[in-house]
């Protein structure tokens, strides 16, 4: 494994001109990077930058994967899967030139709220000092709490942000790469000074309910605090591990403000649309509208792929921006892997829990508890008010049917991007905890889906009453859409769970953490890999600086975080 | 029934309702006369409140404060009101200092510090009568107040909206408030509680401040708080009486050598980073810290940095030259950096630049002289000093009017 690729047979000269053709006149390219996803996009652009000949194939008609943009309903653009942005690296931001492509983080203007079944909630607001009375209106001491909870998930954060946009160190190597990771790793830890390294062990094992408890008292609080912890995971807020999820949500930032989200102008399909630009200026090709049904291998080398309209392209470097499983078990012959290798892929986590409404609405809703509030309206929203019934929500999961409470993360981009709807119509997306990838077993029928799509609309209707009758128009996207439209497997949002024994040197399995596959010349960009999940490009990133390494290109990658 | 402060009458600031929120700052109970002296029509911000920086002019504010008298709005100030029969072994376990020391009708300056010894705030502590106490500081410490109050009865509530405080300070301070009446003002003591009937209400005087001179702080209910203003420029008129910023108080604090949360320490249970917050020590408030208390948070802490010997020195700087040194690094005279000032001002008084300067350790014994870097612009040119300093034991204004009493009327 990780056998690095014998530079000197790759034809890496295209722009020179001494381009070899293959004898079958088919077009060998420097590389191939199967699904436009903003990680395959990422990873694609890095490598056409460096100079290589790349071509990308995507299986849909679109680009973008789960952070695509389309136009549904006429007029109406969508954030069809993802809908925020923080994580995305400002490094790549800057030097695939996306600004450049037309992108814009626009931070939104409204904090938070969580509404109660008593027609209360708790708010957060962009200014601190309303913040904190809003919190002290319902707990003084909470208020308060807040300063030790966000030091402490800001310590946290400040340690695990220096790994993102760089290769996970391999702990049972004893290459001198790895062993400087580790050092550094080790480094850091220390650097935390020995509360932290507690506090972290704890982090990284604790359910959020049970991390939450440690700093607030009010239920409601808790309730709010909690969501950030299950999002996009098949566990409870009561279960081990979702302490750390919370984490994953909180350590991105918007012009250098932790944890605060903001909306690609556009749509988050934007952040797609500017990275293919950046790619195609690059001089890369674009292809969509066929998948890969096939990772070409010739005696233990990756040869190319096979699309499903039966054209084959070659190449000695495949990089795959699909999930694990779809790499291995689907588009590749199993006789060419380890059976070892096999069980691996088959037994990492990637169980979808999660599902998407989007929503064309003829105008504002409005929530009954705001009393007219036109602040907290602009930001994320949500109307469970307890840990308890979190936990039901997720009861509901394991039982093999969608929360009939379920957990919502509602948000009306159109009040801050005018792109998306008419002046005075709507765009809402929801994103919706606890959707199983089957159906008591079975898969989902369509009438199904649309039972799920009438459940949560009418948890909405609840708190905004009149709130259906704007409804335009509904896009429903169980964990079946996502995975056949985006070929999220089980459809999991984030490639793959984000549980302390699939991170870092661990993700996505043992011994394959740094995307290099277990054939020469194939490699793996997706969010499968570390860090994981979010539009972060780091994944993309990340893959092509290792595979320009294998071939002794000089780097074009950023890596590392800037922070003191 | 939102009882938000933006009409006319003066109410405490009520934000139990959800309509708190249309208003992001709020007014003093002062405002409608701040309002009109404020020329400069300009607003900052301490915490809940609008605070001018200055009415008119800082410096002119400044020199009042020293050569007369001056009024700053201290309302904003976080104030807790802990009562009960475990009032005082509450607060002795919480800070570090004797609290038993502090009598009925005094009030003593304390710190208070996480179990590993680094101070999260430091503040008074009002005795206001027999296991009542009043615990004012620059941040808010709810949570860790309540996790403190466990196995002790006591009360415990904010009510810095509750309370409405002048500080008036200066050498006509004690003049001003015998003319406005309030009998046997001459006679309180520095740390000195008393209270007064005023206006069918009472009014409570402590003699303590900010400016390091002869004042006094002045606390009344909100809906008196106009009435204590009118009374005091009346009475203040003839001897020179005049509203005070926040900027003028900066320059009067760092002369008299008071800390500042926030700026020349990071409260401990904010502070991200490994390092970046300090025990009493290495604030110069080792004087605060009471070994013979056996339980209070961060003994076991302070215990071990005494054997061990502490991380840094917080030191008052004489800086050679005119410019103040704000945000300088501090070199010793090998050019090797050693720390950095963390408050500074130009003293008028002492006509010196001074400051606050935080040091590694053994650094900022008195009489080293260092080197501060000072960074200062002319017409848009940046020039750079290597300014010769001194660190010096005592504080760059200290009449020995400030512990008078009686004091004299000007
Ligand atoms: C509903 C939902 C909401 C989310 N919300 C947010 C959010 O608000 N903020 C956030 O930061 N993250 C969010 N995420 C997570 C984030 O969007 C994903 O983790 C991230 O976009 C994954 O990017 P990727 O490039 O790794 O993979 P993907 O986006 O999964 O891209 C894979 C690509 O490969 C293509 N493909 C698959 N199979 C083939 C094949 N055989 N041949 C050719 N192409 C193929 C797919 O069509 C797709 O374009 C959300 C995800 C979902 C699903």
């Amino acid at each position: 494994m990780c056998d690095s690729m014998p530079s000197s047979k790759q034809p890496q000269n295209r722009l020179a001109g001494n381009y070899t053709r293959e004898p079958e006149s088919v077009k060998k390219y420097d590389a191939i990077v199967i699904g436009a996803g903003h990680n395959g996009l990422t990873n694609a652009a890095y490598l056409a930058k460096a100079g290589l000949d790349v071509l990308m194939v995507e299986k849909n008609s679109y680009i973008g994967g789960a952070t695509a943009s389309r136009e549904l309903h006429k007029n109406w653009i969508y954030s069809n899967a993802s809908y925020v942005s923080s994580l995305l690296r400002p490094e790549v931001f800057r030097t695939l030139e996306l600004s450049r492509y037309g992108l814009q983080i626009v931070p939104y203007a409204g904090g938070n709220v969580t509404m109660s079944e008593d027609g209360n909630y708790i708010g957060s607001y962009v200014n601190p000092d309303v913040s904190r009375r809003e919190m002290a209106r319902i707990s003084p001491r909470d208020a308060n709490a807040k300063v030790r909870f966000d030091r402490d998930l800001m310590r946290q954060c400040r340690f695990i942000r220096q790994f993102m946009l760089s290769t996970a160190p391999d702990p049972t190597s004893f290459k001198p790469r790895d062993l400087m990771g580790m050092l550094q790793m080790g480094k850091a830890l220390l650097d935390l000074g020995e509360d932290v390294i507690y506090d972290m062990i704890r982090l990284y094992t604790m359910s959020i309910s049970e991390y939450l408890d440690e700093y607030f008292e009010h239920p409601l609080i808790k309730a709010a605090k909690a969501g950030s912890g299950i999002i996009g995971s098949a566990m409870g807020v009561m279960s081990p591990g979702t302490a750390y999820v919370l984490l994953h949500h909180a350590m991105g930032d918007v012009d250098g403000t932790m944890g605060a989200w903001g909306f690609a102008r556009g749509g988050t399909g934007a952040i797609a649309r500017a990275m293919k630009d950046s790619f195609e200026d690059n001089g890369g090709t674009l292809l969509t509208g066929s998948g890969v049904e096939q990772i070409l291998v010739k005696n233990g080398k990756v040869a190319g792929v096979a699309l499903e309209n039966g054209d084959e392209y070659q190449a000695d470097i495949v990089v795959s921006n699909m999930t694990l499983p779809r790499t291995f078990l689907e588009c590749m012959d199993q006789k060419d892997l380890d059976p070892e290798f096999i069980r691996r892929v088959r037994n990492f986590k990637i169980r979808g829990s999660s599902g998407k409404v989007n929503m064309a609405l003829d105008g504002l809703p409005e929530f009954t508890a705001f009393e007219g509030n036109t602040e907290l309206i602009t930001g994320d929203m949500h109307v469970i008010d307890s840990v308890e019934r979190l936990e039901i929500a997720y009861d509901d999961w394991k039982n093999g049917t969608w929360s009939k409470d379920p957990y919502l993360d509602i948000l009306i981009p159109s009040l801050t991007d005018p792109t998306m709807a008419p002046p005075g119509k709507h765009f809402m997306s929801v994103f919706v905890q606890y959707v199983p990838p089957k159906v008591n077993g079975k898969d989902w029928t369509d009438d199904q889906r649309d039972q799920f799509g009438q459940t949560v609309m009418n948890q909405i209707e609840k708190h905004a009453p009149g709130f259906k009758d704007l409804v335009l128009h509904a896009e429903i996207r169980t964990p079946r859409e996502l995975e056949n439209e985006i070929g999220l497997t089980q459809g999991n949002i984030f490639q793959g769970e984000l549980t302390m024994d699939q991170l870092l040197f661990n993700r996505p399995i043992p011994g394959y953490a740094q995307y290099r596959g277990p054939a020469k010349g194939l490699y793996m960009c997706g969010s499968s890999n570390h860090p994981g999940g979010g539009i972060m490009a780091a994944p993309g990133a990340n893959a092509a600086r290792e595979i320009l390494k294998d071939i002794r290109k000089p780097n074009t990658v950023p890596e590392g975080w800037a922070d003191d | 029934m939102s009882q938000i402060n933006q009409d006319d009458k003066v109410k405490p600031i009520d934000f139990s309702t959800k309509a708190h929120y249309l208003t992001k700052a709020f007014r003093s109970p002062f405002y409608s006369r701040q309002e009109p002296l404020n020329h400069l029509k300009e607003w900052g911000r301490w915490a809940d409140y609008l605070s001018p920086h200055a009415y008119t002019c800082s410096g002119i504010e400044y020199f009042a404060a020293r050569n007369a008298c001056t009024v700053f709005d201290l309302t904003p100030m976080t104030k807790y009101h802990i009562s009960g029969k475990d009032a005082l072994p509450f607060l002795n376990r919480l800070v570090t200092r004797d609290v038993s020391k502090i009598k009925p009708g005094r009030v003593g300056y304390c710190c208070w510090c996480d179990d590993a010894g680094q101070v999260i705030d430091d503040g008074t502590i009002f005795h206001l009568s027999e296991n009542t106490y009043r615990l004012c500081s620059q941040e808010r410490h709810m949570d860790w107040l309540m996790t403190n109050t466990l196995g002790f009865d006591v009360l415990l509530s904010e009510e810095t909206h509750n309370v409405a405080a002048l500080a008036l300070q200066g050498p006509t301070s004690c003049a001003t408030l015998k003319r406005m009446g309030l009998d046997g003002i001459e006679n309180m003591k520095l740390f000195d509680i008393r209270h007064f009937n005023f206006e069918d209400t009472q009014l409570m005087v402590s003699r303590t401040g900010f400016t390091g001179y002869l004042g006094y702080e002045l606390w009344i209910d909100p809906e008196h708080a106009e009435v204590l203003w009118d009374r005091l420029f009346e009475a203040g008129n003839l001897h020179g009486i005049k509203p005070m910023g926040d900027e003028a108080l900066q320059m009067l604090r760092v002369e008299a050598g008071f800390i500042q949360a926030a700026h020349d320490f990071m409260p401990a249970n904010a502070t991200i980073r490994t390092g970046h917050t300090r025990s009493p020590f290495e604030l110069g408030l080792g004087w605060l810290v009471d070994f013979k208390k056996p339980v209070f948070n961060g003994r076991r802490a302070l215990l071990e940095e005494k054997k061990r010997g502490h991380r840094y020195n917080l030191v008052k700087l004489d800086i050679d030259g005119n410019k103040p040194g704000c945000d300088s690094y501090v070199f010793t005279k090998n050019k090797k950096r050693v720390g950095t000032v963390t408050s500074a001002t130009w003293s008028p008084s002492a006509k010196a630049s001074v400051a606050l300067a935080s040091l590694e350790a053994p650094h900022g014994k008195p009489g080293e002289e260092l080197l501060v870097e000072i960074y200062y612009q002319k017409e848009l040119k940046w020039s750079r000093v290597m300014a010769k300093a001194r660190v010096v034991k005592e504080v760059f204004f200290d009449p020995p009017r400030k512990r008078q009493t009686p004091p004299a009327d000007f």
